[in-house]
């Protein structure tokens, strides 16, 4: 039977979090494009458009809800509004952490800048491709792009200690530059973080395509 | 987990017309296990094999063995009524006799002899209505007609009368589906309270039903067992595709 009334929420559920994992990436490349380039304005709207993606997540749980409640989904079904309930929170966290970065940038345009923002770029487009391939792994249900794009995090971790020991020590070189390389601190514990998340999401479209539980694998 | 029936290769036929297809399952001691699929899938038919009930049936024919307690149960020579006892059967439409309450449930009692005495008796009998959660209700009208109690009421002190004759196995056939949700989840509880001390096979059309009572769930399809799997796998991950698109109303 093609048109089963569930179908069609879950088409609508789909549409939705893939609205909102576009969202969430706009965010996340704007964000460090804020920086990277001292635009302000650019971070200004970042900070603004949260507030629409907050809404979105707050949808995505009231259809996600209802879907379980009037619906009662099994099988593939019941993993797909499962998984899509688990994703929508992650991805609006992610937002936060971009929302985050546009708040340091805004402090640190108005500072003269401290270096080239050269891990930085590398480190963010590191995370926004996890994002992207997630996105998509997501769409197809492909586990095995899934646990590709999760080995990737291991990319930004070590970004992440490179840029960390960098600014450690230009702040002792540099005393008075501490304030601006602590809130560059900040920015690469952000892309560190959304790294993270996205190897969350990948673990659940693991789920959503193989019912495994992959998270903390070590304990199982 | 120790199997309760054991069933293999067993083929079912109405005449010349096979309605089972080499059937293999077991059905562990204590548990509870939906039967589910579509109307004419063969469920209760299967069910019904399990006692016997299907002798009635003049045309009807079965090969393959069902086990029971390592007994085969169409070997010449079973005693069918010690079988019937042992593995007792309520249905969709509950169906009192046109008795007392206390009748009803005293009935297979009395024609079986088991009983020592009078206060015996009703000891069994009240010791049945209880684990049939019905004794509360009922306690104080136990001369009344059982026609007099709800449709509830009634399907549960079915129930009780299958009880009463200390059976090991109950096969409900579709217990709950002409009850209001209230009698419904009652009907429910008792199921799962009941599983302490019987094994229980359930035939239902309701699947969030065999989702909530059941251990292990059978999905069949014209007269085949498709999948066998514990309930929770069943419904989150099913191993065949068919049974996928069953349990989401893929298919009518």
């Amino acid at each position: 039977m093609e048109h089963r009334i569930i179908d069609q929420q879950l088409n609508r559920l789909r549409d939705k979090i893939l609205l909102l994992g576009g969202a969430t990436e706009a965010a996340v490349n704007r964000a460090m494009q804020s920086l990277t380039n001292r635009d302000s304005d650019l971070a200004k709207r970042v900070l603004e458009e949260d507030k629409i993606i907050n809404q979105m997540e707050l949808e995505i749980d009231r259809m996600s809800i209802e879907i379980l409640a009037l619906q009662q989904p099994a099988a593939h079904d019941l993993r797909f509004v499962i998984s899509v309930a688990k994703i929508t929170p992650i991805l609006e966290r992610i937002a936060d952490h971009a929302s985050n970065i546009a708040e340091a940038a805004l402090i640190l345009n108005d500072e003269p800048q401290l270096k080239n923002y050269v891990d930085f770029p590398i480190m963010a487009q590191t995370a926004a491709e996890m994002l992207r391939a997630a996105l998509d792994a997501f769409t197809a249900e492909d586990a095995d792009i899934s646990r590709e794009v999760i080995k990737r995090d291991k990319e930004i971790d070590a970004s992440y200690h490179r840029v960390f020991n960098e600014l450690l020590e230009m702040m002792i070189d540099n005393p008075s530059a501490t304030t601006s390389a602590a809130h560059l601190l900040f920015v690469a514990k952000h892309l560190e973080r959304i790294g993270d998340y996205v190897k969350d999401i990948c673990e659940l479209n693991v789920y959503l395509r193989e019912a495994a539980f992959i998270k903390h694998s070590s304990i199982q | 987990m120790e199997s309760k029936i054991s069933i293999s290769n067993l083929d079912f036929f109405y005449g010349k017309a096979q309605a089972l297809f080499d059937i293999t399952l077991e059905i562990p001691e204590r548990q509870i296990v939906a039967f589910i699929g579509p109307s004419g899938c063969g469920k209760s038919t299967f069910l019904r094999t399990l006692n016997r009930m299907n002798d009635t049936i003049p045309i009807a024919s079965v090969t393959g063995t069902v086990m029971i307690d390592g007994e085969d149960i169409y070997k010449a020579g079973t005693d069918v009524v010690a079988l019937r006892r042992k593995v007792g059967m309520v249905f969709q439409k509950s169906n009192p006799f046109p008795k007392s309450i206390f009748d009803n449930v005293a009935y297979g009692i009395r024609i079986n002899g088991i009983h020592t005495s009078k206060a015996d008796l009703a000891a069994r009998v009240q010791k049945a209505l209880a684990d049939a959660a019905l004794w509360d209700e009922v306690k104080d009208r136990l001369t009344t007609s059982a026609f007099g109690l709800s449709g509830g009421q009634q399907q549960r002190l079915c129930i009780a009368r299958a009880l009463a004759v200390q059976p090991e196995v109950i096969l409900m056939d579709e217990p709950a589906s002409a009850l209001d949700p209230i009698a419904t989840q009652k009907i429910e509880e008792l199921v799962v309270e009941l599983k302490r001390e019987y094994t229980i096979v359930i035939v239902t059309h309701n699947m969030q039903q065999a989702a909530r009572v059941s251990d292990k769930t059978a999905f069949f399809m014209l007269g085949k067992l498709i999948e066998y799997n514990p309930t929770q796998k069943m419904f989150t991950n099913p191993d065949e595709k068919l049974t996928e698109d069953y349990i989401t109303g893929r298919f009518g």
